[in-house]
């Protein structure tokens, strides 16, 4: 066991954990943040998705103790953004679960290349499995957000 | 979740990368060089890699190197593909690197963990093979620079204890005409069924190949074939008489569909590549 | 308040899209032991040895659990083991469970458990496990404890066979002058839902069971924990939050059981399991695999006069739901359309192979790839259109089923102005191939789709309306929210027969099976239909008692009484009327009196005059509506490299009213993509040993994001007289013509005929190589 302050949301917690633990696992198990799904723990799905610096990374690809000294930022850490608006009024999920995964690699698609073009959704969003929607809701969704659609050109969290 | 405990150690410097794998293992423990981690991860939770001491090399500086220096391409073994395709230098790379796995997924699998890997494609390795790239070792008595054609043989042939810390290029090699192409089983993502990158070196005609065979090679006989005069059809077949054996026979496509694939995809390359020749 | 057709957003929506949705597996598990399962590395073999002593050292284990002293289970044969007994029937089949503190301990101690077997030969498909010395799967077939209604055959690996018998085969070939004939095959697959199944039981010292499980039937758990183990009904309480995505996989019953002999081992103390995706895969059940002949015999003028079906579906090592699919083929066997002579056998057939869960569409999608795509081969012997051959017989009212139910305007959709609308949407009329240059083909294919749903002939659906002191109403339904946006629709049902704001209805969208009524199962698209009844019995259940108690303040006949916009008003004089907020929870007079009390609703549906079928004819009446629809597909073929894409995706249905069209469309898309991924890609792979090379999503790939074609939607409205506003079921549609109508653009390109799934490229390689063709001749 080591004991280790991760930054999570902005806020530094410190917990204890083992360092064969995942990040998936630690967030879950450890800090209550169930919004990351396991869905493979192969990271095939994207389900467990989160940002490490702005960038989007599988939770059950890395270590907890990788994360140290990083800004982690969960589903949870998203309030009211204007992502999370689009997937709602697009009809962007059904059951919900690859959901979080889905707007946490969204979220850093959107920091990164804030006019992606298609082939740069794809590229981003392929790395997730939505397994209800036929996936156009969500790149309606998507779209939605490019700055060049949006009124606001209101900023998403930089973790970055 | 892995069943299984191990200690962490992130050296920062190659000298203790090295000196802390020998330790470990004198106090018998089975230590592993950790980059991304993505494959211990996956093949950890199945038991297909054991080791209870994990040296992450991600703080070494040389092995997040990324420079042109001497008319060389510096790439380190630590770098994310991802960070890699971004930067661009290295077009050939960037392409062949962005066919491994998903975009997330390669954000944390590095240039040296896709090469070293147990995987049977290791497709970042194909640009290296075809620009005759030198590998830049970190062992026991420091650094050692080799041609990746001497250490890479179906996989890098490390010492126990080794690790690969950057691969060198000759930057000439960065704009010569390319092209790569992966072929899956079905659509856009999957492994590849097979997966060929071939450079135009002045009239010299460049192969190497992921996905045909449980490795990935530089096809040095079927290039002696392409390079003969006749028409493109008849050198190409010569080409499949020299591909290298076994070729894969398994869940993403036969071995004769296999070949069949890569013959479409060597006329198509080449015709590309060769332009209006016949 | 003109609810019905409007996009409301699912109740559920900030839930989902901050992460503070609850999902079974996100519950903390900190009073909670966890098991692991050891599976089985063969497909057939016999169990000679379980060694667990060193398991059982390891620190946190708290039991190893193995097969000998637990009933048989199965929901119509009890043949299957809750832990494989003797020998193993299929690969990734329970041996042996352990139970310890930390999920790593469980894993670690499940490692170092040695079971020795001895492998027997396989039986690989239902082709093979129907010849004269294929091995038997279950060599006590005859002893197995099982309902009335399932005909299971011992000494053979026929668990069940549903036979129709429509009116006279000979005639019907006699009336035939152009005859076809195919034969079809596929290997089981996946639902490959996102969540992975994971269930947690604890029983108390009372003897109270708790169940916690991601389950579209927590209502059949708790009748099943009873049946198999003798539990008191009423002392088992099942538990199911939202569900990541179920698609019929999680209406089987099966991890549960595994949580519950894990919790009796350990004291009754709460054990969790969540699946690992590879067991969820291989060890809970799958989608059904078929090898099927279809032969159709038809007037030169394209009058289908006579259909010949044998279906073998592959039901694997056990027989569980895979009974009751191969009944519904049977039910619906001809596809959608009018036909006088029919013959069936669809059989339920043991094989070594994982067993089978309902897949969404229950059978149809499977059946209608064969049916469909010989409608294709008996369009192009006729030289026949493909879409007037299927408006030409087109199933109508007046028409009669192959169990013979008589069809009427109500309990059947319009199958041929969906075709009538499609063939616009695809301008069909353009022609079915468009040779782009360059080697490049874009090609349509076509497929109809019908369904009844075939579930128990008395299955019901019950609801509880109570109210809040503001008026707001909580809406408690069995219905699972498993993503269909069911329990939205729900509350659309109640705001509209309310004529209420939809804000004010709260929806619960966990189901506890003790203060929840109940929903048979979610399943069989069946939500809107049942609990939609039993929403608007509820309402008027509420609206009778806010009569009763304001027709007293008021002074007037309750019959003049009308309730909505948040009051109860007189009829004739609306200015006289009570907030329903001032009765919702009884009456207070000025001074001090209080008459009445919080209002609680209830309304249930049950479905009525369903029958079982004749064990000889199969005549009978299954279930009470069939949807139908009409979908296309368009692809891009590379006559070169033999593979495509696909473009474009199309579907005409009559799903009756449409209650929210975004959330209905999604449905539909979201099947549709299912179904392209089921007809384009997904399948197991098995090796020679049968077992399933590729149990990991990595491997066995749904589709993905760009992957996606651009989906057309079109919704033709028959209304279902006896449904909430209309509405007939849609979930499932979607789906059902997909892997038809992609076989059928696929084969028209590529010039073979394309009977297999998964449509790969690899395959048309196969089948140009047997037909002959070089590849150099391309």
């Amino acid at each position: 066991m080591i004991s280790a302050r991760l930054t999570v949301n902005d806020e530094e917690r410190e917990i204890a954990f083992w360092p064969s633990d995942t990040l998936l696992f630690v967030l879950r198990e450890r800090l209550g943040l169930t919004g990351a799904k396991p869905g493979c723990l192969n990271g095939d799905c994207g389900a467990c998705t989160v940002n490490v610096n702005g960038t989007a990374m599988k939770s059950c690809l890395m270590l907890a103790v990788e994360g140290m000294n990083q800004t982690i930022r969960t589903i949870e850490g998203l309030k009211d953004s204007p992502i999370q608006h689009a997937f709602i009024e697009h009809f962007a999920f059904q059951c919900g679960y690859c959901t979080p995964g889905f707007i946490m690699n969204i979220n850093s698609l959107l920091k990164k290349h804030p006019n992606a073009d298609d082939s740069t959704i794809k590229e981003f969003l392929s790395s997730n499995i939505c397994r209800c929607t036929g996936y156009q809701e969500i790149e309606k969704a998507v779209k939605s957000l490019l700055k060049i659609n949006r009124e606001d050109k209101a900023g998403l969290p930089n973790d970055e | 979740m892995l069943p299984y405990d191990f200690d962490y150690y992130l050296p920062k410097t190659v000298e203790e990368g090295v000196r802390l794998f020998q330790q470990l293992e004198r106090e018998g423990k089975i230590p592993v060089y950790y980059s991304g981690g993505t494959e211990i991860i996956t093949l950890g939770r199945l038991n297909l890699v054991e080791t209870n001491a994990v040296i992450d090399i991600k703080a070494i500086g040389e092995c997040k190197e990324f420079t042109i220096k001497d008319q060389q391409l510096i790439v380190g073994s630590a770098l994310s593909l991802t960070a890699v395709e971004e930067k661009n230098v290295f077009p050939l790379l960037s392409k062949a690197a962005s066919g491994v796995a998903d975009h997330t997924a390669r954000n944390k699998i590095t240039v040296g963990g896709n090469i070293c890997g147990q995987i049977f494609y290791r497709e970042a390795v194909l640009p290296f093979l075809l620009t005759d790239s030198h590998v830049v070792i970190a062992g026991k008595n420091g650094l050692r620079q080799t041609p990746i054609h001497q250490l890479f043989k179906r996989n890098l042939k490390l010492q126990k204890g080794e690790f690969l810390v950057q691969l060198h290029t000759d930057r000439r090699f960065l704009r010569m005409p390319y092209v790569c192409v992966k072929r899956r089983q079905q659509w856009d993502t999957g492994y590849p069924l097979i997966t060929v990158a071939v450079l135009k070196k002045e009239d010299e005609t460049r192969i190497a190949i992921s996905g045909l065979c449980p490795f990935p090679f530089r096809a040095f006989e079927m290039e002696k074939s392409i390079q003969q005069v006749g028409p493109l059809g008849d050198r190409i077949q010569e080409a499949l008489r020299h591909v290298p054996q076994p070729v894969l026979d398994d869940v993403e496509g036969s071995s004769g569909y296999r070949v069949f694939v890569l013959e479409q995809m060597l006329q198509d390359l080449l015709r590309e590549l060769e332009g209006n020749h016949p | 308040m003109g609810l019905i057709g409007k996009s409301v957003f699912r109740k559920e929506a900030w839930e989902k899209v901050t992460g503070t949705a609850r999902y079974t597996a996100d519950y903390p598990a900190t009073d909670s032991l966890h098991a692991k399962i050891v599976v089985s590395p063969y497909a057939h073999a016999v169990i000679k040895s379980i060694h667990i002593a060193k398991a059982k050292e390891v620190f946190g284990v708290r039991a190893v659990i193995t097969g000998e002293h637990f009933p048989l289970t199965g929901e119509e044969i009890r043949d299957r083991p809750v832990l494989a007994k003797n020998k193993v029937r299929h690969h990734g089949e329970a041996v042996a469970l352990v139970v310890a503190d930390t999920p790593q301990q469980a894993k670690r101690a499940a490692e170092l458990i040695e079971v020795e077997y001895e492998q027997l030969p396989v039986v690989h498909s239902p082709t093979e496990a129907l010849k004269p010395n294929a091995p038997l799967v279950h060599e006590q077939l005859g002893s197995y404890k099982k309902e009335d209604r399932v005909y299971p055959e011992p000494g053979t690996n026929v668990a069940n066979r549903t036979k129709i018998r429509k009116g006279s085969m000979e005639r019907g070939w006699n009336l035939s002058e152009v005859v076809v004939e195919e034969r079809f095959s596929f290997s089981p697959s996946d639902h490959a839902a996102m969540e992975t199944r994971c269930s947690t039981a604890e029983i108390h010292p009372d003897g109270n069971v708790y169940i916690m499980t991601s389950s579209q039937a927590p209502f059949m758990v708790k009748r099943l924990i009873h049946d198999y183990f003798g539990v008191d009904i009423g002392k088992i309480v099942v538990e199911t939050p939202l569900v990541g995505g179920a698609y019929g996989g999680k209406a089987s019953i099966q991890l549960e059981l595994l949580a519950f002999i894990a919790s009796i081992a350990v004291g009754g103390r709460k054990v969790r399991i969540l699946n690992i995706r590879e067991q969820d895969m291989l060890t809970s059940p799958c989608h059904i695999g078929l090898d099927a002949t279809v032969k159709l015999g038809s007037t030169r003028d394209g009058k289908i006069q006579a259909a010949e079906l044998l279906f073998l579906f592959d039901g694997g090592a056990y027989s569980d739901k895979g009974a009751d699919l191969n009944r519904a083929a049977a039910v619906d066997c001809t596809g959608p359309y009018d036909i006088d002579h029919v013959w069936c056998d669809s059989l339920c057939v043991y094989t070594n192979h994982p067993y089978a869960a309902p897949f969404r569409g229950f059978s149809h999608s499977e059946l209608l790839f064969t049916v469909e795509r010989t409608m294709d081969v008996l369009a192009d012997k006729l030289g026949m259109d493909r879409l007037q051959l299927r408006y030409i017989n087109a199933i109508r009212p007046g028409d009669t089923t192959p169990t013979q139910v008589k069809l009427n305007k109500s309990n059947v959709g319009n199958l041929p102005e969906c075709i009538v609308r499609l063939k616009k949407m695809i301008d069909w009329d353009m022609g079915m191939i468009q040779d782009l240059g360059n080697d490049k083909l874009r090609v349509k294919g076509v497929s109809c789709i019908w369904k009844t749903s075939t579930i128990e002939s008395d299955a019901g659906s019950g609801v509880t309306l109570s109210f809040n002191p503001d008026g707001s109403i909580n809406l408690i339904s069995g219905v699972i929210e498993i993503g269909t946006g069911t329990k939205t629709i729900l509350a659309q049902i109640l705001a509209e027969r309310l004529k209420m704001d939809i804000r004010m209805v709260h929806v619960q969208m966990k189901v506890n099976t003790q203060s929840t009524p109940e929903h048979w199962k979610t399943v069989a698209s069946r939500g809107t239909f049942m609990a939609g009844r039993a929403v608007l019995a509820a309402a008027e259940d509420l609206i009778e008692q806010l009569k009763s108690i304001a027709s007293c303040v008021l002074r007037v006949q309750a019959a003049d009484l009308e309730v909505g916009y948040g009051k109860v008003f007189l009829r004739d004089e609306p200015e006289t009327h009570l907030d329903i907020k001032d009765v919702a929870y009884g009456y207070v007079y000025p001074n001090g009196n209080g008459i009445g009390g919080q209002i609680i609703g209830r309304g249930h549906y049950n479905l009525r005059r369903l029958t079982y079928l004749d064990k000889e004819t199969g005549a009978g009446k299954p279930g009470p509506e069939w949807s139908v629809g009409a979908q296309a597909v368009e692809i891009e073929y590379d006559k070169k490299h033999l593979t495509y894409r696909i473009v474009r995706a199309f579907s005409a249905v009559d799903i009756g009213t449409v209650l929210n069209e975004k959330a209905a469309r999604g449905q539909v898309m979201g099947a549709m993509s299912m179904g392209l991924a089921f007809g384009g890609r997904e399948t197991f792979v098995f090796d020679e040993w049968g077992r399933v090379l590729n149990p990991q999503l990595r491997t066995y790939r749904p589709l993905r994001y760009g992957e996606h074609p651009e989906y057309h939607v079109e919704f033709v409205v028959t209304p279902q007289l006896d449904a909430a506003y209309g509405a007939r079921g849609a979930g499932e549609h979607g789906l059902m013509g997909m892997p038809a109508a992609l076989g059928n653009a696929l084969s028209l390109a590529a010039g073979v005929k394309l009977n297999e799934l998964p449509l790969i490229p690899e395959q048309i390689w196969k089948m140009k190589q047997k037909e002959g063709h070089s590849h150099a001749s391309l």
